[in-house]
Order: structure tokens, then C-alpha cells, then sequence
């Protein structure tokens, strides 16, 4: 049986970096997620695997450090609460101008601005959106445990490395200090250098006679060169959003309400459905593991079937819009959201649900 | 069985230690666990509390307002946590320097004078043990042998000598808690 050993989301991130293989972490502390870094530091995976953990001087070379190990076809990563990610926004474009894979932590917390330090899922539009300049998409992935935390690091360099495209796993303040059961899984080691040459030919590791110069970079003056690379992104967003699309269900099969949350707002209406079931209300729950790509297609069959749903969301309402475009106006779309770091409990949500839905 | 639990006093009494130990021990019979702390501003120097949730199913929010226990170990957290009680679940406190005693009749009140426990077995820092012998004295949830396998996860190797110290005042604690009133 796997050890089971209980930590916080953000020790599993460092635990699962280091046990995946990980070549380096960059990352510079902010409060919800400095156990990353600490934990890190503690372990010491540069005596064991030959891990790089470094404390850059900011957010902004951090990322950049990321770019630059990436360009190497190394296994890098970095983590940061919302205004830190902020600061790293322009080197994402740039990796994502560049096709080059990379996992990005946010834990996030309330803005904007520096706000608080306590949980948030205020950057929903800024990851699946808009995190830089340009047109492109990070694959986002929303765990909602601290065993979500330790597999999505494992799972966000599969996809990383798959679309040599950033993955983003969008945590909040909540999954990173609970503490909870963990099932480490066996250990991966890092990947060599020969490995390398065969999962990354792109990766600028040397010239040998045998082949052409390997070019980084995400300039393009050419206006047709530029357009066709966006026409090749295209390509690469539409087969992910064919075929990367995860998402959970709890009680939908004969739900008539269905509830959308994501990470920590899944786990509370998980609560809220039950309580609901408990007073006879036919209540569901559809989770979106990844985020970008979104699952549309599922909300849209529930839309033909419930009689309406609720977005609800630790800001002042940001997937709700997606939910929408899903549903297409088949049924009514609500939401509720906590700002600032406050959390919403099952009760409140249930009253609001109700007062919603005119029931009692 | 799902025990819903928050422990509420000041930073440094060993609230969230208490609760980690408490959360491990659970793992240690195969039980799901939560432990999610406040966290922020407040915590230097002032009020620190943790929600601990134990079960035999899967744990869906790991953020409550009723509780079926609540150990209450400061003033401040006895205003906050008294009224969050479910009806017939239980308050257990440290009476020392609490100057408004619980008043709810629906539920059992409990008290542990922990100060004294953790002076009688020799180390002030075993106070927070001495809350949870009180608290598993009232309510088994983990059995005994599992809160000494929970105690060798959470005490580093290099203090293991410390394991029978924090024993002795799980032990004397579950010797002294007093029930004030049966629900």
C-alpha cells in the first residue's frame, strides 16, 4: 500500500515536484503558498535527485528562469499567490509565444491589488483569460485537494510536455494550507539527458553536426510568418479542447439544480447538495477539473435537463460567464460569491440558492 | 462516523498542533481527515483556531460553522464558539481565565483544567495533550494506539524521547476533565 501521509496542498506541491522528477523550481515567497518554497528548502532535493531550488529575486525572474530552463526541455516550475503572478504574466506570454512547457502554481487569495492573504478564486478571468499579452491559452487545471495538489504537478508536465504549452494549476488559499491525507505514489526519476533529446527535440541543448540550429523565440516581424504561427496555436487549442476536457459529477444524474463550482467552492457545495437532497431538493454538482479547456459541452447537456443553475465562486462572479455561454440561455443562470478572503458555508449558500430559485 | 471538530485559543497554546496530532492519529486508522486552519493577520499574537474534520466517508467542505465538538481555550473563543455548537454535541474549555462560563443547556459542557495536568506531569509545553486526553476521555473517536503512532509522525525523530511525556498528559487529562452538564 502507498505511504499515506498527511500534509498541506502546498507541501504536496513541493513533495510531488521533487518525487516527479522535477529538474528545477524558481519562486519567490508570498503568503498563501510560501510552504512550496519551504518545503522545498527543507527536503533538499539537490543532495538526492539533482533538483535546482532557487529563490529568485523577484516574481519576474523567477518566470524567467522557468523560460529559460524550459528552453532546455528541462522539467521547471514556479509558484506564486496573485499579485506575484501578475508580475510573471508577461514571461508567460512569452513561453507560450515560444511553445514551451512549464507548470505555474497560483494559490490564490483576494485582490486586486495586493488585497488580502486569505483564500480567493479572483483570478479565474486573469488565468483563462488573459494572463499576458497575445493570443494564447494556458491549460489550467483547479485541484479542490491536497491529493489533487500532489497529482496535478505529475499530470500539468504530461500536458505541459504533450502541447509544449504552460499549464497552470489554479489553487487557492483554502487547498493550500488544509492539511489532508496524501497517497504518494512511486517515485519518478528525473529524466536524462538522452531522454531529453527524445521528448524535447526542440530543446536548444547544443548543435550537434547531425542537425539544424534549434531557434527559441517568440518574435516574428513578418506579418504572414506571425499569422501562421497563430493559425498553428489554433490548431494546437482546438485538439486540446477536443481532447483534454476533465470534469466531475456528484448527484447529476436526476439532478433538477445544478450547482457549478470549482476547487474550494466544489468541496463546500458538495455540503450544499447534500443538504439540499436531505430536504427533498433534487440538487447536483458539476465540477470543472480543467478550466481552460472548459467544459461546455457537459453544461450544456445539463442544461436541457435542470431547471437552472448557480455559479458559485470566491469572487464577484468570473466562470459564471462561461457557464453562461455553455448554456445559451436554455435555463437560468445564477450566482453567488464571497469576496476579500471571507468563505462562504454551506448554509449561506443554501439560503441563497433558495431565495434564488423561489423555494422554501 | 464523522466528528466535526474546531479548536479555538490563543497562538502558541497549541491549538494547531493539537488538531494535527488529532487529524494523524485519525489517518493512522484509516479515517479521512481535513485540517484547515485560520489563517492570516490575526494569527501573531492573537487568536488562532483550526477545524478538524474526521470520517469514515469522504470529507466534502472542509469549512463549517456548527460543530459537533468545540474546545475552547480562551475568552475570545468562547464568544465566538459557544453558540456554534450543534444541539447535544459538546464544549469542552480550560476554565482558566475565562470570565463568561458557557450558558447553553442543549449541550454537554465539559471543563479541563490543562494548566494544572501539564504542571502535575512536569512540562507547561504538554498542555495541549493534556486538552486532548480530556477530549478522547469524553469522545474515544481514535483509539488509543493510533494516538501514539499519530504522536511518532508528528514529533520529529530527534524528540522522540518526548513521546511518553506527551503520553502521560493525554493520560492525566483524561483523568481530570470534569462534566458540568449532560446534554
Amino acid at each position: 500500500m502507498a505511504e499515506k501521509i498527511l500534509m498541506k496542498g502546498n507541501e504536496a506541491i513541493a513533495i510531488s515536484a521533487i518525487r516527479n522528477g522535477v529538474d528545477g523550481y524558481f519562486g519567490y515567497p508570498i503568503t498563501p503558498q510560501s510552504e512550496v518554497m519551504e518545503t522545498l528548502m527543507k527536503e533538499k532535493p539537490w543532495e538526492t535527485t539533482g533538483m535546482v531550488v532557487l529563490q529568485a529575486e523577484s516574481e519576474t525572474s523567477s518566470i524567467n528562469m522557468v523560460y529559460g530552463g524550459a528552453c532546455c526541455g528541462k522539467k521547471v516550475m514556479t509558484s506564486s499567490s496573485s499579485p506575484g503572478v501578475s508580475l510573471m504574466c508577461e514571461g508567460l506570454s512569452y513561453i507560450a509565444g515560444a511553445e514551451l512547457p512549464c507548470v505555474v502554481v497560483d494559490v490564490m487569495r483576494g485582490g486586486p491589488g495586493l488585497g488580502t492573504i486569505q483564500p480567493s478564486q479572483s483570478d479565474y478571468n486573469q488565468i483563462t483569460k488573459g494572463s499576458g499579452h497575445g493570443d494564447f491559452h494556458n491549460i489550467v487545471l483547479a485541484p479542490a485537494s491536497a491529493q489533487d495538489m500532489y497529482d496535478f504537478v505529475d499530470w500539468g508536465f504530461e500536458l505541459a510536455f504533450k502541447y509544449r504549452n504552460p499549464v497552470i494549476i489554479l489553487s487557492d488559499g483554502i487547498i493550500g494550507q488544509m492539511m489532508e491525507k496524501v497517497e504518494l505514489h512511486p517515485a519518478k526519476p528525473r529524466m536524462t539527458e538522452e531522454e531529453i533529446l527524445k521528448v524535447a527535440p526542440w530543446a536548444t541543448v547544443g548543435k550537434p553536426a547531425s542537425r539544424e540550429r534549434n531557434i527559441i523565440t517568440s518574435l516574428a516581424l513578418e506579418a504572414d510568418v506571425q499569422e501562421a504561427f497563430n493559425q498553428k496555436l489554433k490548431v494546437k487549442y482546438r485538439k486540446i479542447e477536443e481532447n483534454e476536457v476533465k470534469y466531475s459529477e456528484y448527484m447529476t444524474e436526476d439532478a433538477e439544480y445544478l450547482f457549478v463550482a470549482f476547487g474550494c467552492s466544489s468541496r463546500i457545495c458538495e455540503a450544499v447538495v447534500d443538504e439540499l437532497r436531505s430536504r427533498g431538493i433534487k440538487a447536483g454538482l458539476l465540477r470543472p477539473i480543467t478550466l481552460y479547456p472548459f467544459p461546455y459541452k457537459e453544461i450544456a447537456r445539463l442544461a436541457g435537463q435542470v431547471k437552472s443553475m448557480m455559479s458559485i465562486e470566491l469572487n464577484l462572479g468570473q466562470m459564471v460567464d462561461d457557464v453562461r455561454l455553455a448554456v445559451e440561455g436554455r435555463c437560468p443562470v445564477g450566482f453567488y460569491g464571497r469576496q476579500g478572503g471571507n468563505i462562504y458555508s454551506p448554509e449561506e449558500i443554501v439560503e441563497q440558492f433558495l431565495k434564488f430559485n423561489n423555494l422554501k | 462516523m464523522k466528528e466535526e471538530i474546531i479548536i479555538a485559543g490563543f497562538g502558541g497554546q497549541g491549538v494547531l498542533s493539537m488538531g494535527k496530532i488529532l487529524a494523524y492519529s485519525a489517518i493512522m486508522q484509516d479515517m479521512e481527515v481535513t485540517w484547515m486552519p485560520s489563517y492570516g493577520p490575526e494569527m501573531r499574537g492573537g487568536t488562532a483556531n483550526v477545524c478538524v474534520i474526521l470520517s469514515d466517508k469522504k470529507i466534502g467542505s472542509p469549512i463549517l460553522t456548527k460543530y459537533d465538538t468545540a474546545i475552547i481555550l480562551n475568552q475570545q473563543s468562547m464568544d465566538k464558539f459557544e453558540s456554534a455548537v450543534k444541539p447535544g454535541g459538546l464544549l469542552l474549555y480550560d476554565p482558566s481565565g475565562i470570565t463568561r462560563h458557557p450558558e447553553r443547556t442543549d449541550i454537554t459542557v465539559a471543563q479541563i483544567p490543562a494548566i494544572e495536568v501539564a504542571a502535575k506531569v512536569g512540562n507547561s509545553k504538554v498542555y495541549n495533550m493534556a486538552v486532548l486526553g480530556g477530549f478522547l476521555k469524553l469522545k474515544p473517536v481514535v483509539e488509543m494506539e493510533n494516538v501514539e503512532k499519530g504522536l511518532g509522525k508528528c514529533i520529529p525523530a530527534r524528540y522522540n524521547d518526548l513521546i511518553a511525556l506527551n503520553k502521560a498528559a493525554i493520560s492525566e487529562g483524561m483523568n481530570s476533565v470534569l462534566e458540568i452538564t449532560g446534554k
